[in-house]
């Protein structure tokens, strides 16, 4: 019964979704309040069948309910409950479900947080959203039921979530990864409302810019939860990869902020009115881009879901019909729009347009990469090919340091123009930064490596022109201002984490028996023991490692007999600055074993200047100042 | 003479050439490869449809001559040492007559194979030949000895992989043959 | 005015023209980046180029997996499991869902002996996955 209920809870939610799509646009086209209540009421309608939907798959997962496929496929009643729950969203089909859901949660907070904003924005917001998860609930209930039976042939037992997913960061990436996707489609709705309206203009960005921010913020703590698993779970100590289902969520993160910065020159300025609603439409699209690529399976990734090219059909098809519709739109109503921006000089309009144009041409770069084994496998009739990691580096790495430089200056830039003499400055901090640079590498490693030492410059270039900026407006600071000031020092110190980590890191292979040690950078590691432990659903064997006679750590290799399936858990020790990472290998013939040792320097600044950023991100969009400006701005259209 | 505002909405039409081009190269990643991933499961699976001669008398059989009772169907071959010591547990099954016994001679030579089964005695019903171990990738092996309790409708009910030993048969299989029926 | 429009004009003109280079350049230089990968009979037959990175692929042969005997090194055999098999030399720690009779990705140079010499090796899912890569020699 209740796998039956829940599918027809998402038909349900579909026709939820149908009606908010009419009575959205319907309401926004006849400025009619009534229409536009009833978009409301059927947006919360939509999320709370969605969301009873959401719980009866999660009720079937819990009673190890095997009549269902989607259960049977990735549960087993050996599975903790915790992971019976994130199992839910551990494959495509439930992950598809969770996906409506976060879009449906989007809708229904638009519609009730953004009361004061005019009446056909809202109606055609809604509308547009609407039309939206209206296409992906079409493509859940037809060709991703995650309810479908598996009868008469109910199996006994599951075959157990992919072990690689049984994992704390796992259960969290992905719905934090969806809520930054599918957060871009309110603004791309946004975008579609402005056209439709004409009503692009400072009001527009200040309504708008809070989604965007917090939608880039979720969608920042997914991609470093995704890098931190790939981190410590696959035991290699990679943390980034440039696979391409990374790119896929890279792409819509690069987009997301070129998008908050643009419109923090629509808002402020009135300026990049057209290139700011096209970003808008644009960040969505690589939003569901990602979402082809990772859930068609024309590509090979760890992450990448298995599913047939049927299915990836019928997403591409989505993509076409929303960023089609958005893209035609855009053509025909944004010559219409006129950006007013008199002064072009050195001003703050200008380094948002700079930092605009990089991340373009890195968002173009990232996507050449991603796509072109696949335009050269048809081109040249079969022949396959991989672009190595040596290609994003060559090209996002330049640009991200030409970026960091004037990011450098943005605190200091003041609108329309600014005072060359302001400046000045800037140059003693960056050769400062530049000394600094220079002299610690001498100090930490004694040895120098160009790449890391300009970034690790920039870097610090960036800290002090910020905590300057800071220092010297205490007196006057608003919530805006900090929080911008704050995701650019998180952005440096992920910048400096990568630089340094990137080549100061040390990893030495060897092969020990029982009481042997290695030495990497000045430490030993000495194997004392290894142990046959069984746990509730895999058997392992721990290794004892003591590391320069003080820290203990234990690396396994656990083995999974439902799945059959080996895996690696890494023993990774933060200390000072820097994480040993110790990985156990498979026993050789004459009681010895593989271990790999690393020393990684700085790596958690990577992380950690990430979840700067996101909790910036959403800092700034909670200053007072919008909320009294958004209601001006409401009192100067009225709202019907 | 084309005009300005003409110029100007052929200019904003630009994203949908790009989007467009997006878009096509994705359709021929599509249509190019057909990328289907194995499936991750073969339990509540149908056993995959074959043909191929059997080992005693070089008949062929093909997977409908699994159907109408249950299988318990074990991959052997005679270079895998695990094999040897796994036998002796087979043979106990298969004489208790509870279900019947099927074997899959993986990657073998036919002259070896008959070899060992004269040497260590035959438990199988029959044995189907593999020899390419095309078989053996449909059903997802990787390694001899694996095993497969497959249902009277030829559905695969479960998989061991590794040596069957009696605890495995006591504790797990033999619950899900009493399932059965 | 007039001066503004002009500015405006050729800000938009370095722009384009800036980020274009930087994308045409990305296209030429994508060429040196690419890694071309090889099935087994391509690499038997010699249609793999000897000393330069390339990926290639096959099953790991059963039994063929040797240890060296004090190093870190390994050899194994990838088949198509059809007539070619190519040997593979690899120094350093096996990942954990490396086994026999397992398709697998290696990425490194091949020698003129026929030896494979990988730098990488990648099995990173689960028994029944096969890299897409292969799926034609599963057909």
């Amino acid at each position: 019964m209740i796998p039956e209920l829940g599918h027809l809870l998402a038909i349900f939610g579909w026709t939820a979704a149908l009606g908010v799509l009419v009575s959205g646009f319907w309401g926004g086209y006849r400025h009619s309040e009534a229409w536009v209540a009833l978009s409301i009421r059927l947006a919360k309608l939509q999320f709370v069948v969605l969301a009873s939907s959401f719980v009866l798959l999660i009720v079937s997962f819990l009673h190890d309910d095997f009549s269902v496929l989607y259960v049977a496929n990735n549960s087993n009643q050996l599975l903790p409950w915790y992971y019976k729950i994130s199992a839910v969203w551990g494959a495509h089909e439930g992950s598809f479900l969770l996906w409506t859901l976060v879009a449906a949660t989007w809708t229904h907070l638009v519609a009730n947080r953004a009361q004061h904003i005019p009446l056909d924005i809202h109606g055609y917001v809604l509308g547009s959203l609407g039309f939206i998860n209206f296409l992906f609930l079409a493509f859940l209930i037809t060709a991703s039921n995650p309810f479908e039976r598996l009868v008469p042939n109910t199996p006994i037992n599951g075959v157990d979530l992919n072990p690689l997913l049984q994992d704390f960061a796992l259960i969290i990436h992905p719905p934090m990864l969806y809520i930054g996707y599918v957060g871009f489609a309110v603004a791309f709705s946004f975008g579609v409302a402005g056209l439709l309206t004409g009503k692009l203009d400072s009001a527009w960005a200040r309504w708008l810019r809070p989604w965007v921010n917090y939608a880039w913020a979720f969608l920042t703590v997914g991609i470093a939860l995704g890098s931190w698993w790939a981190y410590y779970e696959l035991g290699w100590g990679g943390w980034w990869f440039w696979d391409p289902v990374e790119n896929a969520s890279l792409l819509p993160w690069l987009a997301g902020a070129a998008l908050i910065h643009s419109l923090a020159a629509t808002e402020k300025r009135g300026a990049y009115k057209n290139w700011t609603v096209l970003l808008a439409i644009l960040t969505f699209s690589l939003s569901l881009v990602g979402a082809f690529l990772v859930r068609s399976g024309i590509l090979t990734s760890v992450h990448a879901f298995a599913v047939d090219a049927q299915r990836g059909l019928v997403l591409l098809g989505i993509l076409t019909v929303v960023s089609g519709a958005g893209l035609i739109l855009f053509a025909l109503r944004a010559s219409t729009l006129r950006s007013r921006l008199e002064y072009w000089g050195i001003s703050r309009e200008l380094l948002l347009l700079i930092n605009n144009v990089l991340l373009t041409i890195t968002v173009a770069t990232v996507l050449l990469g991603t796509l072109y084994p696949i335009g050269y496998e048809w081109f040249t009739d079969g022949e396959k090919i991989s672009i190595g990691s040596q290609y994003f580096n060559a090209f996002f790495i330049p640009i991200m340091l030409v970026l960091s430089f004037f990011l450098a200056l943005a605190p200091i830039s003041q609108w329309k123009t600014t005072p060359l003499k302001k400046f000045q400055k800037c140059f003693v901090f960056l050769g400062f930064a530049a000394l600094v640079a220079l002299i610690l590498p001498w100090v930490l490693a004694n040895t120098f490596y160009v790449g890391a030492t300009i970034g690790i410059a920039l870097g610090l270039f960036v800290l002090i022109t910020h905590v300057n900026s800071l220092l010297k407006r205490r007196k006057s600071l608003h919530l805006g201002f900090v929080g911008m000031c704050i995701a650019h020092l998180g952005f440096a110190i992920a910048l400096i984490g990568v630089a340094v980590t990137s080549v100061y890191s040390y990893s030495v292979d060897g092969r020990l028996a029982i009481g042997d040690s290695l030495d990497v950078s000045g430490r030993s590691y000495e194997l004392q023991s290894v142990q046959t432990i069984e746990a509730r659903n895999y058997l392992a064997e721990r290794a004892e490692f003591v590391v320069g006679n003080r820290i203990t750590v234990y690396p396994e290799r656990r083995f999974y007999p439902i799945r059959a399936m080996q895996t690696t858990e890494a023993a990774i020790r933060p200390v000072l600055f820097r994480d040993l990472y110790v990985t156990l290998g498979k026993p050789m013939d004459n009681g010895t074993w593989g271990v790999r040792i690393q020393e990684k320097l700085l790596i958690r600044w990577v992380w950690f200047g990430a979840l700067i950023m996101a909790i910036a991100a959403v800092l700034a969009c909670s200053d007072k100042r919008y909320r009294r400006l958004s209601k001006r701005d409401l009192s100067q259209y009225s709202r019907t | 003479m084309i005009s300005n505002t003409l110029r100007l909405r052929l200019l904003f039409a630009l994203p949908i050439v790009g989007i467009g081009v997006v878009i096509f190269i994705l359709a021929i990643g599509l249509r190019g490869g057909n990328h289907t991933v194995h499936p991750s499961t073969l339990i509540a699976k149908p056993f995959p449809s074959f043909e191929a001669p059997k080992l005693i008398d070089n008949e062929l059989t093909n997977h409908e001559e699994l159907l109408g009772e249950a299988r318990l169907i074990n991959v052997w071959a005679s270079w895998c040492v695990a094999c040897r010591s796994e036998h002796a547990v087979i043979q106990d099954i298969a004489a208790f007559n509870l279900i019947s016994v099927v074997g899959i001679n993986y990657k073998d030579q036919r002259v070896d194979a008959l070899d060992w089964l004269t040497e260590l005695g035959n438990p199988y019903d029959y044995t189907i030949v593999d020899l390419d171990g095309t078989l053996g990738v449909d059903l997802g092996v990787y390694g001899a000895p694996e095993t497969f309790l497959v249902d009277s409708k030829g559905y695969i009910r479960y998989k061991h992989i590794g040596a069957l030993t009696d605890k495995v048969w006591e504790g797990e299989i033999l619950p899900l043959i009493e399932d059965l029926d | 005015m007039n001066e503004q429009r002009q500015i405006r004009f050729w800000v938009i003109v370095f722009v384009l023209c800036g980020s274009s280079i930087t994308v045409l350049l990305a296209v030429f230089a994508i060429q040196d980046y690419i890694d071309h990968f090889y099935l087994p009979d391509e690499v038997v037959q010699g249609l793999a180029p000897y000393d330069r990175t390339i990926r290639a692929g096959g099953f790991v042969v059963l039994n063929s997996i040797k240890h060296s005997e004090d190093e870190l090194s390994v050899e194994f055999q990838l088949t198509d499991m059809k007539d070619s098999t190519f040997l593979v030399r690899y120094t350093g720690l096996l990942p954990s869902l490396f086994r026999e009779g397992q398709g697998t990705t290696v990425k490194g140079k091949l020698g003129v002996d026929g030896v494979f010499r990988a730098r990488e090796v990648n099995a990173k899912h689960d028994e029944n996955y096969v890299p897409p890569e292969l799926k034609t020699l599963t057909e």
